[in-house]
């Protein structure tokens, strides 16, 4: 395949990467900006998203897309409701101490991980996508006679990947007309300028802080859920995902939800054409290596804002 | 009538109260007075519930606050304008005053009323509290405590570092709010406007309270305010 298309199809397979990413990386950039909890069990979340998306999917035996429905919708909810279990169970226990709430969420996710392994086992589980139908993708030329359309071998999508690209879109502007257009957005955003007047106009702090780290949660699960009929679902499958967000969140500004759409993008596309061309390992270090530069040159991010 | 019996309180393991006792009454305006340190703010923290209270009671009309959390004591329509202002910045003037009405559930009446006192506020609504000026974001903070319809309003130095026209506009906010009944407790360190306002004063001193006179007589002899502040 020419260069140009091959570049076309890797930068579709870079939408998807940057299509999930952008929803994990919300879920943890939500938690950090209204709660400032550095969530390191977020990739287990994820992970857990994935393994019920599977589970679901496989006991209800029927039509691949009436599992991957009720997935959509039970592992967000199972997963968010966990997430909260455990923000009333263990971070509210310890006053979201910022050192002792890393701590917390690293021994959490060992008690996901090894609770998935246990129960779930350390196969990877596929789950059929409710279609999959192959498009083949057009590429054009100017020769002799003009501009002209042609449909090289091997370059197309599959109609799930592209819903995958649009269903994280429409998530992702729910979300945004969720934190400005009503009042739990109102009440979220307000706790995260300041908590303690939040407190003093009323505002359940403890309640929402559950409700921000469950949301956070369900949003990686949505993630999960999505991309599992394109990746199969681990008990490791967090690993991945948990470094990208945090390389997403800090490019994009600790908290900033725009940033870190526009840097799940940036990073996403990068992953998904690196990924293509050269390998992905090679990604990651790129990755990792603007995350270093962003720290030194801008260390509050694209969007976020300087320390006064 | 709101009343705070022997309260103490600490900042972590760091204890700020040792004991302080007053009694506010509606339609009066009781300043709390004392020099830099002298645990102020902090009973004003503590009858908002924002810092817990190890030993005494706050009641509300007989209702004990005590243990309440902040969130709840606030839906007690317990209004407080903290020192520095504490606007939610980022958020719009129309927002900051939302999260004041959702406290106590109060509508769209509350914020015509609000607004009508504030008529620039109106102009500015769509407006981040952060791009306001000083003096607009002292109105959009007493807004916003008055979004509550307070029975009690707590204001922590609420002139501070405002231009005169400013300060007498704030001031004859709180004088209103007095004359609707408002169990009013002021923190005010200008002496002009303490004798111009005060129907109680209360001396902190080292976190306790020292002594408690009635406005008249802090009239009748200014001197009592320069023995007790040291100004």
């Amino acid at each position: 395949m020419e260069f140009g298309p091959h570049l076309m199809l890797a930068t579709l397979e870079g939408a998807v990467t940057a299509a999930i990413l952008a929803l994990t990386a919300m879920g943890l950039s939500v938690v950090f900006g209204v709660m400032r909890v550095v969530n390191v069990a977020h990739g287990e979340f994820y992970m857990l998203g994935a393994v019920i998306a599977w589970f679901v999917a496989s006991t209800l035996g029927a039509h691949p897309a009436v599992g991957f429905v009720a997935a959509l919708v039970i592992a967000p909810l199972l997963v968010g409701s966990l997430a909260a279990l455990a923000d009333v169970l263990i971070l509210q226990r310890i006053s979201y101490d910022p050192e002792r709430t890393i701590v917390a969420t690293i021994g959490l996710l060992y008690i996901i991980q090894q609770t998935t392994l246990m129960t779930f086992g350390p196969d990877a589980r596929p789950v059929e996508a409710p279609f999959n139908s192959r498009i083949a993708l057009p590429w054009f030329e100017f020769g002799d006679g003009g501009f002209a359309l042609y449909w090289p071998w091997g370059l197309s999508i599959t109609s799930y990947k592209l819903f995958v690209i649009a269903a994280a879109v429409v998530i992702l502007a729910a979300l945004w007309l969720l934190m400005t257009r009503t009042k739990a957005g109102l009440v979220m955003r307000a706790t995260q300028q300041d908590s303690a007047m939040a407190q003093a106009f009323g505002i359940p702090v403890a309640r929402v802080y559950a409700l921000v780290f469950g949301l956070g949660a369900a949003l990686a699960a949505m993630g999960a859920v999505l991309i599992v009929p394109i990746q199969q679902a681990h008990y490791l499958m967090g690993g991945d995902p948990l470094l990208l967000s945090f390389i997403v969140v800090i490019i994009g500004g600790l908290g900033s939800l725009p940033g870190t759409v526009i840097a799940a993008v940036l990073i996403g596309m990068s992953d998904g054409i690196i990924s293509v061309f050269f390998s992905p390992t090679l990604a990651k270090i790129l990755a990792t290596l603007a995350v270093a530069m962003v720290l030194v040159f801008r260390p509050q991010g694209l969007m976020g804002k300087s320390a006064a | 009538m709101l009343e705070v019996q022997g309260i103490h309180a600490a900042y972590g393991r760091v204890r700020t109260l040792f004991g302080v006792s007053m009694t506010a009454k509606p339609g009066e305006i009781t300043c709390l007075l004392g020099r830099n340190g002298a645990g102020k703010t902090t009973t004003l923290r503590a009858i908002t519930g924002l810092l817990p209270v190890s030993e005494g009671t706050i009641t509300l009309d007989g209702d004990d606050l005590t243990r309440l959390p902040a969130h709840r004591i606030a839906q007690k329509r317990v209004g407080y304008i903290p020192q520095g202002r504490r606007l939610f910045a980022e958020l719009t003037v129309a927002e900051n005053i939302e999260v004041g009405l959702m406290a106590c559930g109060e509508g769209r009446e509350t914020r015509d009323w609000v607004l009508s006192i504030f008529p620039r506020l109106r102009e500015r609504l769509s407006q981040r509290a952060e791009t306001l000026s000083g003096g607009e974001q002292q109105m959009l903070a007493t807004a916003r405590a008055l979004c509550l319809r307070p029975r009690v309003l707590l204001l922590d130095e609420p002139t501070e570092g405002l231009q005169p026209s400013m300060i007498e506009e704030i001031r004859q906010v709180v004088l209103r709010m007095k004359a609707e009944g408002l169990i009013v407790v002021l923190v005010e360190q200008r002496m002009d406007a303490i004798l111009s306002m005060a129907d109680r004063a209360v001396f902190l001193d080292h976190g306790q309270s020292r002594e408690a006179f009635i406005g008249n007589a802090l009239r009748a002899d200014p001197s009592i305010l320069t023995r007790h502040l040291g100004v």
